[in-house]
């Protein structure tokens, strides 16, 4: 980011959760500084959710502390609030209510001025496509819809910490892209980003990743930094016979790993260059039809699943 | 197309659909054959689950035809149910029941009984990976096996077609994986998908694609022939310090017909990648805005969707 260091938009030191034996949060250390999308990921359980809840200073933790702008979350929470703006996963929307009713009613909670809300309103709901849905109740909207409603009434007020818990679960691609061109422009206004999320293009699309298992961060670092974890490198073998690739090039050596997609295969090797011609070898020989081979770069999504699988669930 | 890929198993003509003036299902016509997984993607109230309604005999259509296994589903709709299975996004499973119960539960719904239904379980709880935990109670367990327990409950009855609404919502990426390891065994062995889904990377996994926009089949192929060949001009990706700054600099500029943050970086469509890209680069420089990286890359399924669906203009720009 430019310019000189900033306060932390949130500081957290040694944070430590536990529901009875299980340690939900782990001697978790965290800053995220105004400007940054910080993005957890991890498996079920691994406690994204508890850290929401404890960064929003909706539930106390067992030790640790937690700063946001500055201010204790520990020791006064209701002043955290101000600073904060929470999506839980199930978002609290008035079923009964349209959807202009709902950003209202979340307006006022907020205190957000008239000519605020509705200029903000506008583009939320222009942003999401649902202009057109204005008038209609809550309680009749599709899961995605009302989805989209529960981030539109969280972005309505302009915290300085943003804490998003899987916010896009069963939105569309396009509503997705627009809601991350209003994340995009919320960094600029220096708004910090906290966002937990289980899915690849969301995980991209953040400043730093924090890789989580049972409670602790494993891997902490950008998208790109953290690629170059990955174990072996990836040929994309694309054919018209997709399973019989597979079944040609599982466990020839240097072959650590085989995954179906749809009309190729993606083969981890330990030395791509190397094995390159001999899996083009192996599938002529079979007689195996193939359009292309060609080294890719990992995506995050295969970065965490050969981190994280060896270790079943 | 792979060779255990054999005859037709849902075959939709000219399918509509109205809900009074409204058209939720509109001309939409697609054939889907045995072992295939074919994906529904599109935006949220595009049309995707009225089709599939259709298709699982609970919704008449209101033109069109359609044959799901070789039964008609207006005229037989029981018929067609019984060869299909469905899965929703909630996984519709009894949290407060027991993996076993659950699945004699959904066993005494499709009428499987006596030794099929001892082999069936048997089948379901090693597919899920739940041996050894068939008394516990569902609600304690994680996403990933209630999504496999739901499946599971899904193919009691063998059928030869299953329809999965959003299976993978909120499961993490690693269950996923074992769920996709799933549904290729079951392809493998003849069994026919369509599966819906908001998410590009699982879109990869289908063989094929239906993309459905307004009630409209807007485009239908393979992964890889969607990305070679529906997008209308090239895609630059620019990577930098700071995307948030480049995205407001490059929106509206000359040259640029869209911006987008992809991962880390953007992705600007142009008309012509060689001749647009200095004037991209000038546009940068003006603000001040340093980049590392600026290349033409293949189009992603996400900016073949983007276009296909958000370029109809119906939506405004934030």
């Amino acid at each position: 980011m430019n310019g000189a260091p900033l306060r932390p938009a949130v500081e957290v030191r040694g944070l430590t959760k536990r529901f009875g034996a299980a340690v939900a949060v782990d001697k978790l250390s965290l800053e995220c500084a105004p400007g940054e999308v910080f993005g957890f990921v991890g498996p079920d359980g691994a406690g994204k959710t508890t850290i929401m809840r404890l960064l929003a200073a909706v539930m106390a933790p067992d030790e640790g502390s937690i700063a946001i702008e500055g201010v204790d979350a520990v020791a006064e929470p209701e002043r955290v609030r101000s600073h904060v703006s929470y999506m839980p996963q199930r978002f609290g929307l008035y079923e009964d209510l349209t959807v202009d009713e709902n950003i209202e009613f979340f307006a006022d909670l907020f205190g957000i001025s008239r000519k605020d809300r509705v200029d903000r309103a506008q583009r939320l709901l222009a942003a999401s496509g649902m202009t057109p849905f204005r008038k209609r109740r809550a309680g009749q909207l599709s899961g995605g819809m009302k989805q989209k409603l529960g981030l539109t009434c969280s972005l309505i007020h302009t915290p300085r910490v943003l804490l998003l818990d899987e916010p896009t679960a069963g939105v569309d691609p396009v509503s997705r892209r627009d809601f991350w061109r209003i994340l995009y422009g919320l960094r600029g206004e220096g708004v910090a980003i906290v966002v937990a999320t289980s899915y690849l293009d969301e995980a991209e699309r953040c400043t730093r990743l924090g890789l989580l298992r049972e409670g602790r961060m494993l891997y902490c670092d950008t998208p790109t930094r953290l690629k170059t974890l990955m174990p072996g490198e990836i040929l994309a073998v694309a054919s018209p016979a997709a399973r019989a690739a597979r079944d040609v090039v599982a466990g020839r050596e240097g072959v650590k790993g085989v995954i179906l997609m749809g009309d190729s295969v993606h083969v981890v090797v330990d030395d791509a260059a190397r094995r390159l011609s001999e899996l083009q070898g192996a599938l002529a020989a079979a007689s195996v039809p193939v359009d292309e081979i060609e080294r890719i770069a990992p995506s995050i999504e295969d970065l965490f699943v050969s981190l994280l699988t060896e270790e079943g669930e | 197309m792979n060779g255990d890929i054999g005859e037709i198993r849902i075959r939709a003509d000219r399918l509509v659909k109205r809900f009074g003036d409204f058209v939720a299902v509109n001309d939409v016509s697609f054939e889907a054959r045995r072992g295939e997984i074919m994906g529904f993607l599109g935006p949220n109230g595009a049309g995707k689950s009225t089709t599939i309604r259709i298709l699982c005999g609970l919704l008449r259509p209101s033109g069109g035809r359609a044959e799901v296994a070789g039964f008609d589903v207006a005229r037989e709709p029981e018929k067609v149910r019984e060869t299909i299975g469905y899965m929703s996004q909630k996984f519709s499973l009894y949290n407060d029941l027991s993996v076993r119960e659950n699945l004699r539960f959904f066993g005494g719904i499709y009428g499987v009984k006596g030794a099929r239904l001892r082999q069936r379980f048997d089948f379901a709880v090693a597919m899920a990976g739940l041996e050894g935990r068939e008394d516990a109670v569902v609600g304690d367990l994680s996403g990933g096996w209630k999504q496999r327990l739901a499946l599971g409950c899904a193919v009691l009855h063998e059928p030869a077609i299953l329809f999965l609404d959003e299976p993978t919502s909120g499961v993490d990426p690693a269950s996923r994986r074992r769920f996709w390891d799933l549904i290729y065994a079951l392809a493998g062995e003849g069994v026919c998908f369509v599966i819906t889904t908001h998410y590009m990377d699982e879109a990869e996994y289908c063989n094929r694609i239906a993309l459905i926009n307004g009630g409209r089949l807007v485009a239908l192929g393979s992964p890889s022939e969607l990305k070679r060949g529906t997008i209308r001009g090239e895609i630059l990706l620019v990577e930098g310090e700071d995307p948030g700054a480049m995205l407001e600099a490059l929106q509206g500029a000359p040259g640029v017909r869209d911006v987008a943050p992809f991962g880390s970086s953007l992705h600007i469509v142009v008309d012509d990648a060689a001749r647009d890209r200095a004037a991209i680069e000038a546009r940068l420089a003006e603000r001040g805005l340093s980049w590392s990286r600026i290349e033409p890359i293949k189009a992603t399924l996400e900016d073949v969707f983007v276009q296909l669906v958000g370029g109809d203009g119906a939506r405004a720009s934030p």
